[in-house]
């Protein structure tokens, strides 16, 4: 194997392990969530419990109900059940019930995202 | 511009349309946004080593112009725009420095596409949430990129320089 090919090699293998590391550790050092924040457009539409079993119809326009999303919220987990887009990523993507976790809709421009204990009470007290 | 270099132009354009289009047919879902396989990147690979920086350059602008025209929308052509771009502008850097052979510089293209597109949507949605993305597109990224580098260094064996 000549050297470029065994760099090459090298900093494939680097870029896994890195990756993989930094994927674990983001995943190990999160706490369960209590709740999820709906953003859209960078800002908050609305805020859920995962406690609270329910369907969050989330409408990018309100009047004619164009851009439909459906959260589902089952189990302590949100997951997105619905989205009248063509690419149907983020009904792809996995439940979240962990804080930090994300579901995004980039068509719609929506991220939903756990969120924990703390920034709940953080939040009252700032209300 | 020669009639030669124009036709070729046009072929290859051609080509790496087709191959983006036969993708978005694949039955392929993958559970994170923006993982791809990326097959018409195996057309700007070679394009890169037989042809030069330029061509390359150009043939992946027009490629995601059409595509995005064509089955896209205004904010897939964002995205496919800025990964598109800083992973060709990556593999021209890294190739000058000749310290990988072309699976490598298709690796740092691959890494590169994905950490374009991330930063797209870090802006179009106002969040660095999806940072969280990073890690395993950062993989996809690795393995997507070997693949087209191996497929890309066989057409790169066997078509050398284009005399254009």
């Amino acid at each position: 194997m000549d050297k470029k090919r065994r760099n090459s090699f090298i900093l494939g293998a680097v870029c896994i392990l890195a990756a993989s590391g930094a994927g674990i550790a983001a995943k190990m050092g999160r706490e369960q969530g209590s709740q999820v924040i709906v953003f859209q457009d960078g800002a908050e539409q609305g805020r859920y419990l995962l406690s609270e079993e329910q369907d969050v119809e989330i409408a990018l326009n309100q009047e004619n109900q164009e851009g439909k999303n459906i959260l589902r919220i089952r189990d302590g987990s949100a997951d997105m059940i619905y989205a009248d887009c063509p690419d149907q990523l983020c009904v792809n993507q996995k439940e979240i019930d962990k804080v930090g976790e994300t579901i995004v809709c980039l068509p719609h421009k929506i991220v939903v995202e756990v969120e924990g204990e703390k920034q709940s009470d953080f939040d009252s007290i700032a209300n | 511009m020669s009639v030669k270099k124009m036709t070729n132009f046009g072929l290859l354009t051609a080509l790496a349309f087709i191959l983006s289009y036969v993708e978005s047919v694949l039955p392929l879902q993958l559970p994170v946004p923006g993982m791809k396989l990326g097959l018409a990147n195996i057309v700007v690979v070679t394009a890169l080593y037989c042809w030069g920086e330029k061509e390359a350059l150009a043939l992946s602008a027009i490629r995601i112009l059409l595509v995005s025209l064509t089955f896209g929308n205004m904010a897939a052509m964002m995205y496919s725009l800025a990964g598109g771009m800083l992973s060709l502008i990556m593999m021209i850097l890294i190739k000058k420095t000749g310290w990988l052979d072309e699976i490598g510089v298709s690796i740092t293209g691959g890494i590169f596409h994905n950490v374009g597109q991330i930063l797209m949507a870090m802006a179009i949605l106002e969040t660095e949430q999806v940072l969280y993305y990073l890690p395993v597109l950062i993989i996809s990224g690795v393995v997507t990129g070997a693949l087209i580098g191996i497929a890309g260094g066989e057409l790169i064996k066997r078509i050398k320089k284009w005399t254009v």
